[in-house]
């Protein structure tokens, strides 16, 4: 068998198809876990990066880690937009950029709170009081026509539960955008 | 000590002869330990000018050049010479002055922020917190600047912690958790790169400046000649491979000969070594190389499958790369009759279309003719810097590059105003080495001050001025693709060069007549001190041939 094929085509072979396609936009969420220095500017660095780039963050979270000198960024992006690879391997240029992982869908948990204010008057607060526990939240204040809901859980059960609530009046809505960690041992 | 004259210890440990820079305000602390220091400074006539000289330094000698500025508008002016170095991985430090820490986000006299606004275009960069924490900066720039892919780092200092007092320890070792390139390639990936090069029929190395950078020119050429393999670099790696060669097809991309785009465009297999697909080089990607597949090598990743997409992508330093490549393909003992067909094609469109012009009938100089009088005056042997347009072009075709480090220009930021300065670096890191610039009547009056820094340092770099009195690349598009309707190219009324440099206290010479060309510029040459030579050549010539903007390869025209 030739290693390269015909001339003239282009099929690749099986270990460089693998490695051929990982420009490639793999057309689903990307959550990237980084752990950064904690430097002056780090941040700075990362956003100004997607920015010249020209790679939209759809969600981004900063927080401490149990190293107080070691930041986490979880960070979530289009991969029907993006060449994730490409992303990445840019990230990983920046000098007080220390490990990323691009979490696999399927063996990770991830979160997000969101503070929902709805309208709610007493003829709707049951209503919507039903709906909150239905996808367990938690009514976290109560005033004589609008109710403010804190609800966790992955960003498609906060959509859904948007959905749910818009009917009644949204006033306000607040997202933290999406943390994420893998299951098993091993770290994150 | 003050944490100023640590600096200088920290610079002595690195092996540092010299630095390029200007005074202000902001960094007096630190000139004023340059004053007894021991470390060779030269003073340019403007920042930008030490940038350069601090790139064309770092690039001739390959060791890390060093420029400084103050704070605000030094450290803007220092900007150009960093986005170019990081274009071209060039690697250089840049000390910056800050204002005092107290007056930081005031809007302080002579603030800027320089942090802010280098860091899109720097290797990395720092603004010192703590004066105890300088030494160890200044190391970890030094590492980063060399290391991996080379490319700048700016250390920006507030001048109160500069001359703060510290305890100085020297610092032997960096340690950069999140800095680990990777050098050594992939056993596998090289096995598999060296299996398909002994399956090609048709292959073709494209190497680019990494292979310099990585001083991987012996690695290269011993490669090369191990599987009689077609080579072509970019403008950034001419030298890389000895030219003229049987197996050099010349510098390929925009202005690249024929033989070295048709071979990337007929070829079923490319190495590409320290390169990274540049628009200049590939033209219409969608059309670029359509047969090939893909050999990548290059220190840094990201460049892997950023244009185009690497079938065999190997990530490590070039030179223990190309050795082991060697190594693997000789081991596989490849029919090398296999290439003989392909040979044939290269060499029929060598025949066809080699790089040439139309000389005048009179005396007139032409450019192209100008560069080639320019390599036998120097025996092709100078190290030659060049600005940007047409002349830049004009030296890669037609200048004859035996060895790497010799040819030092703006490839990727295509910075005019960098030849001149780059030569005074150049001088400086090579002192025994004959120096030229060959420069423009535009690209000149863009840093021609640093003729005051040649002739106060006794730097002798002879300057050759391509005079066609245009902005000829500007003109020359205009040309092709703006009908003809010429804005703003003709350089109207420039200075007398050959006044300009007695102004200097240089030598002005001006060449009009191309019966002698080559004894003229011998005796230029041979004069003592910087000389600055008004070549004057054909107005209205184009650079040829030539791949269209947004064009494939195939269909150069020219």
């Amino acid at each position: 068998m030739s290693v390269m094929g015909d001339p003239g085509t282009k099929e690749p072979l099986s270990l460089e198809d693998l490695e051929a396609s990982a420009g490639l936009r793999t057309g689903r969420k990307h959550t990237l876990s980084i752990l950064v220095e904690n430097k002056p500017g780090v941040l700075t660095r990362i956003a100004g990066l997607f920015a010249r780039r020209g790679f939209n963050i759809d969600t981004l979270t900063v927080g401490p880690t149990d190293d107080e000198n070691v930041s986490r960024v979880t960070l979530t992006l289009d991969g029907a937009l993006h060449p994730i690879d490409q992303v990445t391997k840019q990230l990983h240029k920046l000098i007080h950029v220390l490990k990323i992982r691009d979490l696999d869908p399927d063996g990770t948990v991830s979160r997000e709170l969101a503070m929902f204010k709805v309208s709610a008057d007493g003829q709707t607060r049951a209503e919507v009081m039903q709906i909150c526990e239905i996808f367990r939240g938690k009514v976290v204040d109560v005033g004589k026509r609008s109710i403010i809901i804190e609800i966790t859980g992955t960003n498609e059960k906060i959509e859904a539960f948007e959905r749910m609530v818009r009917p009644f009046g949204l006033i306000e809505m607040m997202r933290t955008g999406e943390i994420a960690i893998t299951r098993g041992r091993s770290e994150t | 000590m003050r944490a100023v004259d640590a600096i200088m210890e920290c610079l002595k440990a690195e092996g540092v002869d010299v630095v390029f820079g200007y005074p202000g305000g902001a960094n007096m602390p630190t000139y004023d330990a340059f004053y007894d220091a021991g470390i060779r400074h030269v003073l340019v006539r403007h920042e930008a000018g030490g940038g350069h000289a601090a790139e064309g330094y770092a690039k001739a000698t390959g060791k890390v050049g060093v420029a400084l500025g103050t704070s605000g508008p030094g450290a803007t002016n220092l900007v150009t010479p960093i986005v170019d170095a990081m274009m071209d991985s060039v690697p250089v430090v840049f000390l910056t002055g800050q204002v005092r820490t107290d007056l930081l986000g005031t809007d302080g006299f002579q603030e800027a922020d320089t942090i802010g606004i280098t860091m899109p275009a720097v290797k990395h960069s720092t603004m010192i917190q703590n004066p105890s924490e300088l030494p160890r900066a200044l190391h970890e720039a030094f590492y980063l600047a060399r290391s991996g892919r080379p490319g700048p780092v700016v250390v920006d200092i507030p001048t109160d912690l500069s001359r703060a007092e510290i305890d100085y320890e020297p610092v032997t070792d960096v340690h950069l958790p999140g800095y680990q390139p990777t050098l050594e390639g992939n056993a596998k990936q090289i096995r598999q790169a060296a299996k398909a090069l002994a399956a090609a029929r048709r292959p073709i190395i494209y190497a680019g400046g990494g292979v310099i950078n990585a001083n991987a020119s012996p690695e290269l050429i011993e490669f090369v000649r191990a599987g009689n393999f077609p080579i072509t670099c970019t403008l950034m790696g001419l030298g890389a491979f000895p030219a003229p060669d049987r197996q050099w097809l010349g510098m390929l991309g925009m202005h690249g000969t024929r033989a070295a785009n048709y071979g990337m465009d007929e070829a079923d297999l490319i190495c590409a070594v320290g390169a990274r697909f540049d628009d200049r080089i590939t033209g219409k990607l969608s059309e670029f190389a359509p047969r090939a597949k893909f050999i990548h090598i290059d220190v840094d990743p990201a460049e892997i499958s950023k244009n185009v997409p690497a079938h065999i992508p190997i990530v490590g330093d070039a030179k223990n790369i190309l050795a082991k490549l060697a190594v693997e393909y000789r081991a596989l003992q490849a029919d090398s009759g296999r290439l003989e067909e392909w040979w044939q094609r290269i060499d029929g469109w060598r025949d066809k279309y080699p790089l040439g012009y139309e000389d005048s009938t009179d005396t007139e100089i032409r450019p192209q003719y100008m560069v080639q009088a320019l390599m036998k005056a120097t025996n092709g042997e100078a190290i030659v810097t060049s600005d940007v347009g047409q002349h830049q072009m004009w030296t890669a075709q037609y200048y004859d590059f035996p060895a790497p480090r010799r040819w030092i220009n703006s490839g990727g930021l295509g910075t005019m105003g960098f030849g001149l300065p780059a030569a005074i670096g150049a001088k400086v890191g090579c002192p025994d080495a004959q120096v030229v610039c060959i420069t423009g009547d535009g690209s000149i009056q863009m840093n021609s001050q640093e003729l005051a820094t040649c002739v106060d340092n006794g730097v002798d770099v002879k300057v050759f001025i391509m005079n066609n009195g245009y902005l000829g690349m500007v003109r020359q598009w205009q040309e092709l693709f703006w009908e003809k309707r010429y804005s703003q190219v003709k350089m109207g009324q420039s200075p007398d060069f050959v006044k300009l440099a007695d102004a200097y206290g240089a030598t002005g010479l001006r060449f009009t007549d191309k019966t002698n060309l080559v004894e003229d510029m011998r005796e230029a040459l041979n004069t003592p001190g910087p000389v600055v030579v008004d070549v004057r050549v054909t107005q209205e010539e184009n650079v040829y041939p030539m791949i269209s903007p947004g064009q494939a390869a195939r269909d150069m025209v020219g």
